[in-house]
C-alpha cells in the first residue's frame, strides 16, 4: 500500500479523479487485515462481505458523479462500543459475546449515510474501562510501534488499527481521555468534540455524562471531516446538541496567527516523563513561532480530578451495566437456585476484575450515606473544574499540554490500578468539563514511541481548535509517520 | 380507648398518552406480548431516553387542578433495584426535583368537605409484567412481557391528613374524578390505569408524634382501599391494646379473604441508590406554556356540580350523577343550550340514555346513536304538546335504532299527538256509547270510573290523543249528562 493513499481525504481526491477504487480500497485493507491483525489484535469483528458491498455501492456513486460525502468510500473501523444492526456487539465484555443488536447507533446510521465503507469492530478495555485493552475480554492488541507494548485504552483497537494501516480513520469514545491517550500512544490524531456535539444514541454506555463518540484520524483534515459527517442534533438522543455543525474542514485555514495560548502550570509537575515534557514544550514554541501569544495559566482543580472521575465514572458505570442480567440478551448462566442466584452468577462470570472493581466502587459511592460524602462531593468538585476553565478561557483560547504523563508502556507493566488511573490525569478534566480536546503527534521518544500533544478548545469552538492543531501538523514533520510493520 | 387514624395515599396513574414515556412505542392496552416494544423499553445496550412532552403536559395540567407548584425545573433520577420486569435493572423516576409540589384536594365527608394535602406530584415510566405459566408455585418459567415496560406514570403522594377508611375512598374517588375530568387518564382500576398504595398508623387522640406506619399496596378498586384500611386499623388498634408495637413493614391486601398479609420488612429495605439520571437533562418548563395549560383547564367536576346546582336548579343527586364524566357532562349541557328544560332532560339522560349507553364515559356517549340536540328535540316535542311523554318513549326506542331526528320520526310513523277538540270530541262520545257501565258507575259517584274512559279514548287514539285534552272533555261529558 506504499504508493496508495492513506489519509481519507486523499482516498477521496482519488476517487473522485478514478485513479483509485473503492473496492481495490476496500480490498487492500482486508488484505492488510487478514495478513496484519493476528499480530496487532486491533480487530474483534471483521464485516469483510459488508465492507465490500458498501464499497461496491460506493464505487457505482462514483461513477455516476455523485458520491454521499467526502467520506464515502473510507474504510472505516469502529470500536467494539458502537451498536451495528446485525453484527455482534460484545463491548469488550464476555457479558455481550453474542449479542448482536437490531439497531444501528445513531453515528453507525450517519457514517452509513455518508458511504463509509465499515471493516469491523475493534478491541476494547472491557465496557471501555481501561487505559490499556488490556481489560479486554477476548484479546490483547499491540501497539503497532512496538508490538510489546499496549495501544493505550480503551479504545486501543480502533487507534492501532489507524496506526496499523489497517483501515482508514476509527472511531472510539473517550470518557476520561479513552481515544486521546491511545492516539498519543499511536502517533496518530485522536479527537474528542464537544459533550453533546455526537449523538451518544447506540453506544454502550459506560458514563454516561462523561461518553464522548470521537473519531481517529492520520491528520487534522481527516478529523474534520470524520467529526462533520457524524456530528449535529439527534433526537434519540435528550443531550445531544442543537447547534448547527459548520463545515469544519473548510475552516482549518487561517493560522494560529494572534490565537492566545494557555498552558496550565500543573499539568507539567511530578510524574511527567521528561522526554514528554520536551516534546510538548517544543510543540508549543512551533504554535508561538507560528504567530501564537503564549501564557501560563492556572487550573489548581487539576489534581482532584483522578479522585473526582473514580467517582463520578464508576457510580454511572454501576448503574449502566445493571442491566446485564442474562434474562434479556448476552450470557446467562443457569443453574441457579433462584432468580437472583441466576442474576449473580452471570454477572459473576461475564464481568472482568475491572469492570468488577468499578461496579463496586460507583455501587458505594451512591448508596445512602454515603452519596453526599462521595457522589455529591464529586459533582461539587466537577463543577469547580468548570469554572476554572471558564476562567482560563476567558483569557486565553486554547490550552496546550501533555496528553499522557508518558509514552506507551509495556504490557502488564501497569498490574496496579491506581498506576494505570493515573495515566488518565492530563485528559480527565477536558472530559468532565465535556470540552473540545485533541491529541495530535509532536515527536518521538529516545525509543522511538510516539508522544502527543493536547490541546483544549471552549465549548463547541472546534473550528479554532482544529485550525491551530492543523497549523501546528502542517509545520511539523509528524504528521503520517507510520511504523513499519509489514 | 380510641385512637385517631392516620392515612396518606400514594396513587400512580396512568397517564392517556399515545406513546409511552421515553420512547415512541404505543400504549395500547391488552395487545399481544411484547408487540408493543422496542430496544428503548426493552432496555438494550445503549439506548437512551427521551421525555414524552405530552406527559409533561398532562402532569402540568394535574398539578394545576390540584394546585400545586409547578417548579421551574425538575429533575429526573434513577431508581436501582433487580428485578426482571424492570429491563434496565433501574426505573427512571424523580426523587429530590419533581414536577410539582404543594397543592390539594377537597373531598366531600360526612362532617362537610375537607381539604386533603397533596405533598408532590412527579413523573416516572412502568415496569414490564411477569407472566407464570399455571400459578406462581407450579410455573417451571416466567416469561415477561414488556408492553407496560415504559409506560407514562404520575405518582402524586398526599399528605397524612386522611382520617379514614372512608375518607381514603372518597379522596380516591374524586382524584379519578379530576384526572378524568382532565383528559389525563382514562381512570380504569381493573386495567391498573389508576394504581393506590396508602400509609397508615393510629396514635392516640391529640399526639404529637405520628405513630409507626404499615405500607399497604396494590390496591386496586375504591372498595379494596376501604376494606383493606378498615381491616388495618382494626388490626393495629388490636395490636396497640395487647401492648404490641407496630413493625413498620409492607402489607398486600388480599381482597378474596379481606385481611392484609405482611409482604416484607422495611427493615431490610432496597437501597434504592437515586442519583440524578445523566441521560436527560434537567426539564425547565416555560412559564408560557405552563399559562396556556393553565388557560386551557377544564372546569372540575366539583365546580361543575355545584355549577350544575346554581345554574340548571337540579336537585344534588342528578348534578352528582351527571357531573361523574367529563362526556356526560358535556351531553347534558349540549343538549340543555338547544331546549331548556334541565330537569326534563337530567331526567331523560339518568332513566333512559344511560340505561341504553351502559356507561356513562367518552367512548359509551361518542357511540351514542342519540346526539344531544336530539335528545332536547324530544324533550321539546312533549313540552309544545306535540307528542305526549308515552308517545316519546316510544319514539326514542326508534330514535336508538336508526340516528334519526325525534321529529322526522313523529312526522314518519304519524305520532304527531291529536289535539283538536272536536275529533277528540267525536272520540270521547263513542267511548262512553261503548261503554255505559262506566257512565253509570260514574253518575253512581264512582269518579275513577272517568279514568277507564280516558284510557278507551287514548287506546283508540293510538296513544296520540292529547291525554290531558281527553281527560277535559271526558270529565265535561260526563258532568254535563
Amino acid at each position: 500500500m506504499a504508493d496508495t493513499p492513506r489519509t481519507i481525504h486523499e482516498l477521496s481526491a482519488a476517487f473522485t479523479k478514478g485513479a483509485a477504487s473503492p473496492v481495490a480500497v476496500a480490498e487492500a485493507y482486508l488484505a492488510r487485515i487478514g495478513a496484519l491483525d493476528e499480530r496487532v489484535g486491533a480487530f474483534l469483528t471483521v464485516t469483510r462481505d459488508a465492507a465490500l458491498a458498501a464499497a461496491r455501492a460506493s464505487e457505482a456513486r462514483y461513477r455516476a458523479g455523485a458520491p454521499l460525502s467526502p467520506i464515502d468510500g473510507a474504510p472505516i473501523a469502529l470500536k467494539d462500543v458502537f451498536c451495528t444492526a446485525g453484527v455482534r456487539t460484545t463491548c469488550g465484555s464476555k457479558i455481550l459475546e453474542h449479542f448482536v443488536p437490531p439497531y444501528d447507533a445513531t453515528m453507525v446510521d450517519r457514517l452509513r449515510r455518508a458511504g463509509a465503507v465499515i471493516l469491523g469492530k475493534t478491541n476494547m478495555d472491557e465496557f471501555a474501562m481501561g487505559s490499556s485493552t488490556e481489560h479486554s475480554g477476548f484479546q490483547l492488541t499491540r501497539n503497532p510501534w512496538d508490538l510489546t507494548r499496549v495501544p493505550g485504552g480503551s479504545s486501543g483497537g480502533s487507534a492501532a488499527a489507524v496506526a496499523g494501516g489497517l483501515a482508514a480513520g476509527s472511531f472510539g469514545t473517550d470518557t476520561g481521555g479513552s481515544v486521546r491517550q491511545p492516539a498519543a500512544f499511536c502517533g496518530i490524531v485522536g479527537f474528542k468534540p464537544t459533550y453533546g456535539r455526537i449523538s451518544r444514541y447506540g453506544l454502550i454506555a459506560f458514563a454516561s455524562s462523561l461518553d464522548h463518540v470521537a473519531p481517529f484520524a492520520l491528520d487534522i483534515v481527516d478529523a474534520a471531516l470524520l467529526l462533520g459527517v457524524t456530528a449535529g442534533h439527534d433526537p434519540l438522543d435528550a443531550t445531544s446538541v442543537a447547534a448547527p455543525v459548520p463545515d469544519y474542514v473548510a475552516r482549518l485555514a487561517g493560522g494560529v496567527s494572534g490565537l492566545r495560548i494557555g498552558v496550565p502550570d500543573e499539568y507539567f509537575g511530578t510524574g511527567l516523563d521528561p522526554e514528554v515534557e520536551r516534546s510538548v514544550r517544543a510543540a508549543i514554541d512551533v504554535l508561538r513561532d507560528l504567530g501564537a501569544t503564549v501564557e501560563r495559566v492556572s487550573l489548581p482543580s487539576t489534581e482532584y480530578g483522578v479522585a473526582t472521575y473514580y467517582i463520578v465514572a464508576p457510580a454511572e458505570a454501576s448503574s449502566n451495566l445493571a442491566r446485564y442480567d442474562g434474562v434479556k440478551y448476552g450470557l446467562r448462566v443457569p443453574g441457579g437456585r433462584d432468580l437472583i442466584d441466576m442474576v449473580s452468577r452471570t454477572r459473576a462470570a461475564g464481568f472482568g476484575a475491572e469492570v468488577k472493581r468499578r461496579i463496586m466502587l460507583g455501587t458505594y459511592a451512591l448508596s445512602t450515606g454515603y452519596y453526599d460524602a462521595y457522589y455529591g462531593q464529586a459533582q461539587k468538585v466537577r463543577t469547580l473544574v468548570r469554572r476554572e476553565f471558564e476562567a482560563a478561557f476567558a483569557r486565553v483560547d486554547l490550552l496546550a499540554a501533555p496528553t499522557t504523563p508518558g509514552v506507551a508502556f509495556k504490557h502488564g507493566e501497569k498490574a496496579d490500578p491506581l498506576a494505570m488511573y493515573m495515566n488518565d490525569v492530563y485528559t480527565i478534566p477536558a472530559s468532565m468539563t465535556g470540552l473540545p480536546a485533541v491529541s495530535v503527534p509532536c515527536g518521538f521518544s529516545a525509543s522511538g514511541l510516539p508522544i502527543g500533544l493536547q490541546l483544549i478548545g471552549r465549548a463547541l469552538d472546534e473550528p479554532t481548535l482544529l485550525r491551530a492543531a492543523h497549523a501546528y501538523e502542517q509545520a511539523t514533520p509528524w504528521r503520517g509517520r507510520v511504523p513499519e510493520l509489514a | 380507648m380510641s385512637w385517631e387514624t392516620v392515612i396518606g395515599l400514594e396513587v400512580h396513574a396512568q397517564l392517556a398518552t399515545q406513546s409511552k414515556m421515553f420512547c415512541g412505542c404505543p400504549t395500547t392496552f391488552g395487545a399481544p406480548p411484547n408487540s408493543q416494544t422496542c430496544p428503548i423499553c426493552q432496555g438494550m445496550p445503549g439506548v437512551l431516553p427521551v421525555v414524552n412532552r405530552r406527559a409533561v403536559e398532562f402532569a402540568v395540567r394535574t398539578a394545576l387542578a390540584f394546585g400545586l407548584r409547578v417548579n421551574a425545573a425538575c429533575r429526573f433520577a434513577r431508581k436501582h433495584y433487580y428485578y426482571p420486569d424492570m429491563p434496565k435493572n433501574f426505573q427512571i423516576s424523580q426523587y429530590e426535583e419533581p414536577l410539582a409540589e404543594d397543592g390539594a384536594l377537597e373531598i366531600e365527608t360526612v362532617a362537610g368537605p375537607r381539604r386533603i394535602g397533596i405533598q408532590r406530584l412527579h413523573l416516572e415510566e412502568d415496569v414490564g409484567k411477569l407472566v407464570h405459566e399455571g400459578s406462581l408455585a407450579t410455573a417451571q418459567a416466567s416469561l415477561v412481557d414488556y408492553n407496560r415496560s415504559g409506560l407514562p406514570l404520575m405518582e402524586t403522594v398526599s399528605r397524612p391528613d386522611i382520617a379514614s377508611a372512608e375518607e381514603a375512598a372518597a379522596y380516591l374517588r374524586a382524584f379519578r374524578a379530576v384526572l378524568v375530568a382532565l383528559g389525563v387518564c382514562d381512570g380504569n382500576m381493573e386495567e391498573g390505569s389508576l394504581r393506590c398504595d396508602a400509609n397508615i398508623s393510629l396514635r392516640r387522640p391529640g399526639a404529637a408524634e405520628l405513630g409507626t406506619k404499615v405500607e399497604i399496596k396494590n390496591l386496586n378498586s375504591f372498595r379494596n382501599v376501604q376494606h383493606a384500611l378498615e381491616y388495618e386499623v382494626r388490626r393495629q388498634a388490636q395490636e396497640l391494646e395487647a401492648g404490641r408495637r407496630i413493625v413498620q413493614e409492607t402489607r398486600l391486601f388480599d381482597a378474596d379473604r379481606g385481611v392484609t398479609r405482611s409482604m416484607r420488612s422495611k427493615e431490610y429495605a432496597h437501597d434504592y441508590r437515586y442519583f440524578p439520571e445523566p441521560d436527560l437533562v434537567p426539564l425547565k418548563l416555560d412559564p408560557a406554556w405552563i399559562d396556556s395549560i393553565r388557560a386551557a383547564l377544564p372546569e372540575l367536576p366539583r365546580a361543575r356540580r355545584q355549577r350544575f346546582v346554581s345554574q340548571y336548579g337540579l336537585p344534588v343527586y342528578d348534578a352528582e350523577l351527571l357531573t361523574q364524566s367529563r362526556a356526560l357532562a358535556d351531553y347534558y349541557e349540549a343538549a340543555v343550550t338547544v331546549h331548556a328544560n334541565p330537569k326534563a332532560i337530567s331526567n331523560w339522560i339518568m332513566s333512559e340514555l344511560l340505561r341504553e349507553l351502559g356507561g356513562d364515559d367518552e367512548a359509551a356517549l361518542a357511540a351514542s346513536r342519540i346526539a344531544p340536540a336530539q335528545l332536547a328535540g324530544l324533550v321539546k316535542l312533549i313540552d309544545d304538546g306535540t307528542i305526549s311523554g308515552k308517545i316519546a318513549k316510544d319514539v326514542f326506542t326508534r330514535m336508538l335504532a336508526s340516528g334519526d331526528d325525534p321529529a322526522v320520526i313523529v312526522r314518519r310513523e304519524g305520532l304527531t299527538q291529536v289535539a283538536d277538540a272536536g275529533a277528540l270530541g267525536v272520540m270521547v262520545e263513542q267511548a262512553m256509547a261503548a261503554n255505559p257501565k262506566a257512565v253509570a258507575d260514574f253518575k253512581a259517584g264512582k269518579t275513577v270510573a272517568a279514568k277507564a274512559l280516558v284510557g278507551q279514548v287514548m287506546k283508540a287514539s293510538g296513544g296520540k290523543a292529547n291525554p290531558a285534552m281527553v281527560d277535559r272533555l271526558v270529565q265535561e261529558k260526563l258532568s254535563g249528562m
